[in-house]
């Protein structure tokens, strides 16, 4: 991901790590690439799946950190619909299977 | 341009006539791409008969379109699992109609809400919205296409032929991220 030329920096340590419980069969994955802003990314997370400032913040530093993270799991119809929605939005989204 | 404000349950901004032609430009050219791509989709009876439309099973050969519609599973380039090939066939052609859809809808509110001429733009929420998601469209596309990478500089050496380029790439960032800005307020 990046940031405008110009734009401030934040650092934050990301924490912890996704855990996909037994009754989750699929996980949503996001990766990281180089074009997707990370002011964006976390708005995207925030507005389509109503998560917190802080958490959509940490999944987003974990996709920029670490390459990848996983930001819902469930059935594999939520999963799927899941995916639909963030490639349209622009973010480069898969599904797999829970290990 | 100056950064996008927020207006209540508005959002202004302003584009000259020259940065309103390059975002209108830019924007016509994915929504062509897109609508050329959403023309390949296969026709057949049956889908005239339910009304249930079919994409494409494979995914598009050029590179930025490929970008723009993502696989739906991450497939191993050398040794690509067959269940998951052809799961990704699947719902590519159960979702792409809907994500062409999507995408050239968000080039048609940016393209109706930006004067050629440029001016004050007074988007409602829904629209910004769209705008945000074309934008980081055209995006995608030029990043793709200049092959830019994280550390990208803000500007490249004058004899590179990418650098012209690379000035509106970092001016559709600045753009979009004042706008994710506004939206955040």
């Amino acid at each position: 991901m990046t940031t405008p030329v110009e734009h401030e920096r934040t650092q934050v340590e990301p924490t912890g790590a996704e855990t996909a419980a037994e009754d989750r069969p699929w996980q949503t994955v996001v990766w990281n690439d180089p074009v997707n802003l990370m002011s964006y990314v976390t708005y995207v997370f925030q507005k389509l799946f109503g998560f917190s400032r802080d958490r959509a913040t940490k999944l987003m530093l974990d996709v920029h950190h670490k390459g990848k993270a996983i930001v819902t799991s469930g059935t594999k119809d939520k999963v799927e619909a899941d995916v639909a929605k963030l490639h349209a939005a622009g973010l480069w989204a898969t599904m797999q299977k829970s290990s | 341009m100056r950064r996008w404000i927020r207006d209540g349950d508005q959002v202004v901004g302003r584009l000259d006539r020259q940065e309103a032609a390059v975002v209108r430009g830019l924007v016509s050219q994915i929504q062509d791409m897109l609508l050329a791509r959403a023309e390949e989709a296969p026709q057949d009876e049956l889908a005239e008969l339910t009304g249930i439309r079919t994409g494409p099973s494979t995914a598009p050969d050029d590179p930025i379109l490929g970008r723009l519609l993502p696989d739906f599973h991450r497939l191993d380039p050398d040794a690509p699992d067959p269940a998951e090939v052809d799961s990704a066939a699947a719902l590519r052609s159960l979702h792409e109609p809907e994500l062409l859809d999507a995408k050239t809808g968000a080039a048609e509110v940016v393209l109706s809400t930006c004067a050629p001429d440029g001016g004050e733009i007074r988007l409602r929420i829904d629209q910004a919205e769209a705008w945000l998601s074309s934008l980081n469209d055209v995006r995608l596309a030029l990043g793709t296409a200049l092959d830019v990478t994280e550390d990208m500089p803000e500007e490249l050496p004058p004899e590179d032929p990418r650098s012209p380029h690379l000035g509106v790439y970092h001016w559709l960032t600045w753009v979009q991220d004042t706008l994710v800005d506004a939206m955040m307020q």
